[in-house]
């Protein structure tokens, strides 16, 4: 029986349905697991995402032919069936369920098993084959509980307001920034948000995300008028001159990176917080184990250690050379969705201060 | 413990000095005398030793955390620091206590004296109790790896903030040889008498590299002398006994035993500061000869024929038991010239020898003849200059010869530690003979963090071949290196090795195959090896 997805250079391909799961290079038909850069790239022909990814989606891409799908709700594609499922990674995330003839398997995008009180819960899905991503696939990354993470984070603002500085945080724009939003106690101060972040906020207000009140950055903001503020900021603002307008003010950076000292010192925040929208060691483990697949495929992280682990765990398990490049502790995310330049086949993709791959030569994709 | 792991992550979260000040200071005023005792100890570089191997420690860990050691080791080259990875590695604390550091401390030398078993039963349950941070802390310790982002300097003001004592006067009494085993935290810090312990060192004076020649002043304020390649040491008599010490505040009394003869000659409570060099035939030998006394504790008699080394004496610092160094510099000069005018010539002792000099173009042509002499430079001291504590600017400088370079290939890489962790920082260079390429120098320093993560990210993608955690890279990339000296070593296949190699720029501009070649390196070996 042949692969119901199988890995080419221009991305995941279904032979049986004739389709792409978040290719990255241009192609007929995509679809498409969640709004972030290297997963929604510019270029397709048709796209297909859950109803809650599409208004970022149509917001960085522009005017794109772009379907809608509810989670849960079966399609057929040729002669695939294909559905979309929660995968707790951003609002609209979702891992692409594609059956054929009775062979399921499940490509997750990225995701986190945890509950961040603002994208749909992950939801495990039954399958034969399970296309996993490892980011934090190593054993030295373990999150602390939703109210501890709560508890530092607000405590550090609280701090800083007694003290008189603005605390300046920095965060994805899509995911991380309303995440933090919605743990942040707004009774401590007024938060504020850089441009890209704010744009964000509105468009996932208009489609009924519940978010504090955040007051937008603009050019003639000043840190004075805004006393004990919060400033939300993407990762590449801090330590600009865009950021001295606040005066004293203490900055910290939400990454998972920021579990490793190392990394937590090069980027010479004052506070790192370990907030990751991808699984964690336990959780990476655990999903595969509820999937009840025996085929697994890694695709971005560290993926020649997970998939040695994987397979002593007695796991069919395989590595997949992909260009998803998950969390780098950058503005990898914030890239715009770039249309393609003539006989350009690199992605942009900042610069991956921390890991990217324990592994320097991934071995051929496809399998 | 908690007390400690909040100023350790009060000092690690910070980059601005003063918060680490304010942090020291605040802990100083309230913990324990003991803990106090033990932080300064750990923060002047009194680290108890490790007692445990480090093999031992990652076996327990993983068999704890329930992975396989391999996946425990590619962890630990992720994260780069051995006790991190075991703090991050391991299930959450499941019996929380709060201990002091004190007892920490104890704890791991109570192990140390045991059986195996008993040692791991130990060592898991000291796991098993501590949190996050404090697990990290004690695993340094035990690891005898502990470091922090303060320097000895910053502690003692944090230290005199909280006392109210003098800065200076806590600096001499943080010198020397005391640990906390051998004094209490009111000997070291509150008694009136500092001068208890004979065999304390004053703070080495340190300076800068010379800036501006021009705004020296007149040259006649000036004396110059050879900035001699040995170790810096501060060698002490007093009461008949005699005790040498590095600027590191390393006690190096026993690897030098031919200068205790100094005890004949020398009168009682002298205090000189100098240069403890290879030396023969009235001429300093090269570093490389120094070298193989270094490390040693115990010195063969056969060593101590071929690298015979004595004191190149700087600076009088204590004349007839009285401290002398607020006197200017000509005085303390003076004073120092007589006491060695009274030695013999046998006596394993020499005054450095001024450079004359009526005017700074003089002293220039002097500088240029440093490498023949087998000195690094020049050092420069203002005449009516005090001998201060620590690295200050104005009164002396150090005036180096410019470094020998040569443009080489990075031909592999490996990730750093600590700060460096996860960024390709050390790298090994080759230069070209015929078709290939010799190794012959490791570098480590001298690009920027952008350039290391630049770097960083082309060697994830440019590896050939790994070996455990060294990577061969495609030979592309040309840096310049800087380097001191150079020396035939039959260890290397080069056939030399480099005194303080540094990377001074990357060669962008330069194509592979104008790298330096081996011949280039042999010819600076015949002249200047």
């Amino acid at each position: 029986m042949a692969d119901v997805l199988t890995f080419t250079d221009r991305g995941i391909y279904c032979p049986a349905g004739d389709f792409y799961i978040d290719p990255w290079r241009p192609v007929d038909r995509a679809l498409i697991t969640h709004g972030h850069a290297d997963h929604s790239r510019w270029g397709m022909q048709r796209y297909l995402a859950t109803e809650a990814a599409a208004p970022v989606m149509r917001h960085r891409l522009g005017d794109v032919t772009l379907q809608t799908i509810r989670y849960g709700e079966e399609r057929r594609i040729g002669d695939a069936t294909v559905s979309f499922h929660p995968a707790g990674h951003v609002p609209g995330s979702a891992q692409i369920r594609v059956e054929v003839k009775g062979d399921v398997w499940v490509a997750s995008g990225d995701y986190k098993t945890v509950a961040d009180g603002l994208s749909e819960p992950f939801e495990p899905v039954r399958c034969h084959a399970f296309i996993t991503e490892c980011t934090f696939g190593l054993p030295v990354f373990t999150w602390l509980a939703e109210d501890v993470l709560t508890a530092q984070i607000n405590g550090w603002w609280a701090a800083n307001a007694a003290a008189g500085r603005t605390s300046i945080i920095g965060a994805y724009a899509l995911g991380k920034a309303q995440r933090l939003l919605t743990c942040v106690d707004p009774s401590i101060g007024p938060i504020l948000t850089h441009g890209a972040v704010e744009n964000t906020n509105a468009v996932l207000r208009a489609q009924g995300i519940a978010l504090p009140d955040t007051i937008r950055v603009t050019p003639d903001t000043k840190g004075a008028d805004h006393p004990g503020a919060l400033v939300i900021a993407t990762p590449s603002a801090l330590g600009t001159t865009w950021a001295r307008r606040f005066g004293p003010s203490s900055t910290a950076f939400a990454s998972g990176w920021m579990a490793l000292r190392g990394v937590r010192r090069r980027r010479a925040a004052d506070r790192g917080f370990v907030v990751s929208d991808h699984a964690d060691w336990d959780g990476l483990n655990a999903a595969i184990k509820e999937t009840g697949a025996t085929r697994i495929f890694a695709t971005h992280g560290y993926t020649s250690a997970f998939q040695r682990w994987l397979s002593e765990q007695g796991y069919d398990a395989h590595i997949v050379s992909t260009e998803y490049t998950g969390e780098t502790g950058d503005d990898a995310d914030d890239a715009p969705a770039d249309p393609p330049a003539a006989g350009s086949d690199t992605v942009a993709a900042g610069d991956p201060a921390p890991p990217q791959s324990g592994d320097a030569t991934p071995p051929q994709a496809g399998v | 413990m908690k007390d400690f792991a909040a100023l350790y992550a009060r000092i690690d979260e910070s980059t601005k000095t003063t918060v680490k000040v304010a942090a020291l200071a605040d802990y100083f005023r309230t913990a324990p005398d003991d803990d106090k005792l033990w932080t300064a100890a750990l923060f002047t570089g009194r680290r108890p030793k490790r007692t445990i191997t480090a093999t031992r420690l990652r076996d327990w860990a993983a068999e704890r955390a329930g992975i396989p050691l391999w996946l425990f080791e590619e962890s630990y080259g992720i994260v780069g620091d051995l006790a991190e990875t075991i703090s991050l590695t391991l299930p959450p604390a499941t019996h929380a206590s709060d201990l002091p550091l004190t007892h920490w401390i104890m704890e791991i030398r109570r192990l140390s004296a045991l059986d195996d078993a008993a040692r791991k039963a130990g060592i898991l349950r000291a796991w098993d109790s501590l949190p996050g941070s404090e697990r990290y802390l004690f695993t340094k310790l035990l690891t005898g790896s502990f470091r922090v982002g303060v320097s000895a300097k910053l502690m003692t003001r944090a230290l005199a903030q909280a006392t109210g004592g003098d800065e200076a006067n806590l600096t001499h009494r943080l010198m020397g040889g005391w640990t906390p085993d051998t004094t209490t935290w009111s000997d070291l810090i509150e008694t009136t008498d500092p001068s208890a312990d004979l065999s304390r060192p004053y703070p080495f004076y340190l300076a800068y590299g010379l800036e501006d020649l021009a705004a020296l002043g007149p040259a006649t304020d000036w004396s110059a002398e050879w900035k001699w390649d040995g170790i810096r040491g501060q060698f002490i008599l007093r009461g008949g006994e005699h005790h040498l010490w590095s600027r590191g505040e390393d006690l190096m009394t026993d690897r030098f035993p031919e200068l205790a003869q100094l005890r004949d000659f020398l009168p009682d409570g002298t205090v000189i500061d100098g240069e403890v060099l290879a030396f023969r035939d009235e001429t300093p030998l090269s570093f490389n000869t120094l070298q193989a006394r270094i490390g040693r504790k115990t010195v063969p008699k056969k060593l101590l024929t071929d690298a015979p080394v004595i004191l190149m004496a700087y600076d009088l610092l204590e004349d007839a038991g009285t401290d002398i160094r607020a006197l200017p510099f000509a005085d303390r000069r003076a004073r120092l010239t007589q006491i060695i005018a009274a030695t013999p010539d046998t006596a394993p002792l020499r005054l450095s020898p001024g450079v004359t000099f009526s005017d700074w173009d003089r002293l220039t042509a002097a500088r240029a003849t440093s490498r023949e002499r087998n000195a690094e430079g020049l050092m420069l001291k203002r005449l009516d200059s005090p001998y201060l504590a620590g690295r200050k600017k104005g009164d002396w400088w150090k005036w180096k010869v410019d470094p020998l370079t040569i443009d080489a290939v990075m031909i592999y890489a490996q990730q750093g530690s600590g700060r460096r962790a996860n960024l390709f920082t050390d790298y090994t260079f080759a230069v070209w003979d015929g078709d290939a390429l010799v190794p012959f120098t490791k570098a480590y320093s001298g690009l920027t963090d952008a350039e290391f993560r630049q770097i960083t990210a082309w060697v994830r993608k440019n590896t050939l071949q790994k070996f455990g955690p060294v990577r061969q890279v495609t030979p592309q990339h040309v840096f310049e290196l800087a380097f001191e000296g150079i020396q035939a070593s039959p260890r290397h296949k080069s056939g030399v090795a480099l005194r303080f190699p540094r990377m001074l720029r990357w060669r962008h501009d330069k194509p592979l195959a104008e790298a330096n070649t081996l011949d280039d390196l042999r010819a600076m070996l015949a002249a200047h090896g």
